[in-house]
């Protein structure tokens, strides 16, 4: 699904990544962890187009899209989410998700002009289709208040809402259970593999251990800008290398 | 006869204001899909009343005819600015744009004063000008033109920002450009419709008003400061407030004038332009949280 070669970052001196590669597979759930600095946020930033990495490619599904701008990556069907939630805040939440449709409204401007009423009836569909995204992820009761208004759990849950409106096959999360109480996180580990039941692939990056050992199916772990690991759940728990990095080294 | 005089100027001041309200929604437009004031938003104003002219004149086009065709080549001169001076910009700040935008209407006010000439022109108003007595006051029937132009495409405006799928896709760029780039939309195409949008208005604005104000090469410096102006008074807004704005700039302008002085007609609009930057620069009817990417 999204294969990851290579990737280099460096920022003046620094080396953020240093040659990190793995793949991951079609339908898996997949963390990517790793201490404070260790890179991930700049990994996902790398492939979902927002930086320009020094070196190293990624393909998805079998595509190079290496430096693509977010939007192309958006119509080849891979979306992010963000760990400070990035909502159109002045605009009600299913505008908000109607916006995320957009790619596949076929209404440019000109068809706007020509053919107004045929735009509108495409405007109400798209705004059945996005109350179906606000009912699953449970915040159609809301479809009518601004976006800037919403508490944050309930903004996360309107960020991913919107991302499942763009009709993604594979979806990036940065740190979604960030700023979530118990309770919503729990919510969201449902959600979760839930979008994993509608064939979506996931990639998240969390610090939240019980969420990524809870609902990962794999687990890539970074250190430093280097890939330290890769496995399952319980292989990650039981790595001596990892647990090394997260808690000191004894010798 | 005083009860009647203010009639009239508010009449005509009502009619100059929704002038400035589309040019003014043209600068908020443009400003809300890029952050940038596009300065040479009055040059398509100019370029609007002009072209009609050459399209009467050298081509001999009925006036329903000329009309869409002087917005079109106006329309298309939006477009190419917008490529060959916006786009080709690698690392865009605001500062740059601004100024590229300001060295662009010396341009395009240079072209015209070679194509046109430095002689003022007069477009024939639309339906005669036989006047229309209005309580004590009278208005020209070009008026009416401009007012009922002005509302049509202030609601078409509305539509398409609120009840299409691009408009909201526009609306979106200006909220949160990245966050727009990351759910498909193609924020660099939201821009060039953002100057499609603008340049027409500013066309159509230039167009109607020609009539009553005659065009020259150099209407755009003003009218553009006026059209900014109702823009700043509206917060930057490209709805209700950027109209009511220019409403109250064309009103005041025009009772200033007339009771006061004529030569006041401009600094008016200046004045009023410095007390909303020095109060209230969120625009009057703005909250004062500035949220705008």
């Amino acid at each position: 699904m999204l294969e990851i070669s290579g990737i280099t970052q460096i920022f003046g001196g620094v080396t953020a990544l240093d040659t990190v590669s793995f793949s991951i597979a079609k339908g898996d759930i997949t963390g990517v962890i790793g201490p404070n600095g260790a890179g991930k946020t700049t990994l996902f930033n790398i492939i979902t187009g927002i930086y320009r990495q020094t070196a190293g490619t990624v393909q998805l599904e079998g595509k190079d899209v290496t430096g693509f701008p977010p939007e192309r990556l958006a119509r080849l069907a891979m979306v992010r989410t963000f760990q400070n939630i990035e909502l159109f805040g002045t605009m009600t939440v299913l505008e908000n998700v109607m916006v995320g449709m957009h790619t596949k409204s076929s209404s440019g401007l000109l068809a706007c002009a020509l053919k107004m009423p045929w735009s509108i009836s495409e405007e109400r569909r798209i705004r059945e289709g996005a109350m179906k995204w606000l009912e699953f992820t449970g915040i159609c009761d809301l479809a009518d208040h601004t976006a800037g208004s919403l508490p944050f759990g309930k903004g996360r849950l309107l960020e991913i809402a919107r991302a499942l409106a763009v009709g993604p096959r594979i979806i990036l999360m940065d740190e979604p259970a960030a700023g979530l109480n118990s309770q919503e996180t729990l919510a969201l580990s449902l959600l979760i593999k839930r979008i994993r039941d509608l064939g979506i692939t996931i990639v998240l990056v969390e610090h939240d251990m019980e969420l990524v050992m809870d609902i990962c199916d794999r687990i890539v772990v970074l250190n430093l800008g280097r890939k330290l690991k890769e496995g399952t759940p319980r292989e990650i728990q039981e790595s001596p290398e990892v647990i090394a990095a997260y808690l000191g080294d004894d010798d | 006869m005083q009860f009647d005089q203010i009639l009239q100027y508010t009449l005509s001041g009502i009619s100059t204001g929704a002038i400035y309200a589309l040019i003014g929604i043209g600068f908020s437009i443009i400003y809300n899909a890029t952050g940038i004031i596009n300065f040479a938003q009055g040059e398509f104003v100019m370029l609007g009343g002009l072209l009609t002219l050459s399209c009467l004149e050298l081509l001999n086009l009925p006036l329903w005819a000329a009309v869409p065709c002087a917005v079109a080549v106006s329309t298309v001169v939006g477009v190419l600015f917008e490529r060959l001076a916006i786009r080709p910009l690698r690392q865009p700040t605001p500062i740059n744009l601004v100024i590229i935008t300001i060295g662009g209407s010396i341009l395009i006010r240079g072209l015209a004063m070679l194509v046109w000439g430095k002689d003022t022109h007069t477009i024939p108003p639309f339906s005669g000008d036989t006047p229309i007595a209005i309580g004590g006051a009278t208005i020209l029937p070009q008026h009416l033109w401009i007012l009922a132009i002005t509302l049509i495409i202030i609601v078409i405006n509305k539509i398409y920002f609120y009840h299409t799928i691009s408009g909201k896709a526009m609306r979106a760029c200006s909220y949160n450009r990245r966050a727009a780039g990351l759910v498909g939309i193609d924020v660099r195409r939201m821009v060039l419709f953002s100057f499609i949008i603008s340049s027409a208005m500013g066309a159509v604005a230039g167009i109607i008003v020609a009539p009553l104000t005659m065009t020259a090469y150099d209407v755009g410096v003003m009218l553009g400061l006026k059209g900014f102006c109702a823009a700043i008074i509206g917060g930057m807004s490209s709805g209700i407030s950027t109209v009511i704005g220019g409403l109250i700039l064309g009103v005041l302008e025009s009772l200033g004038a007339g009771l006061i002085s004529s030569g006041y007609k401009d600094a008016i609009a200046f004045i009023i332009l410095l007390l909303i930057m020095f109060i209230r620069p969120q625009g009057l009817f703005g909250k004062a949280d500035s949220e705008r990417v």
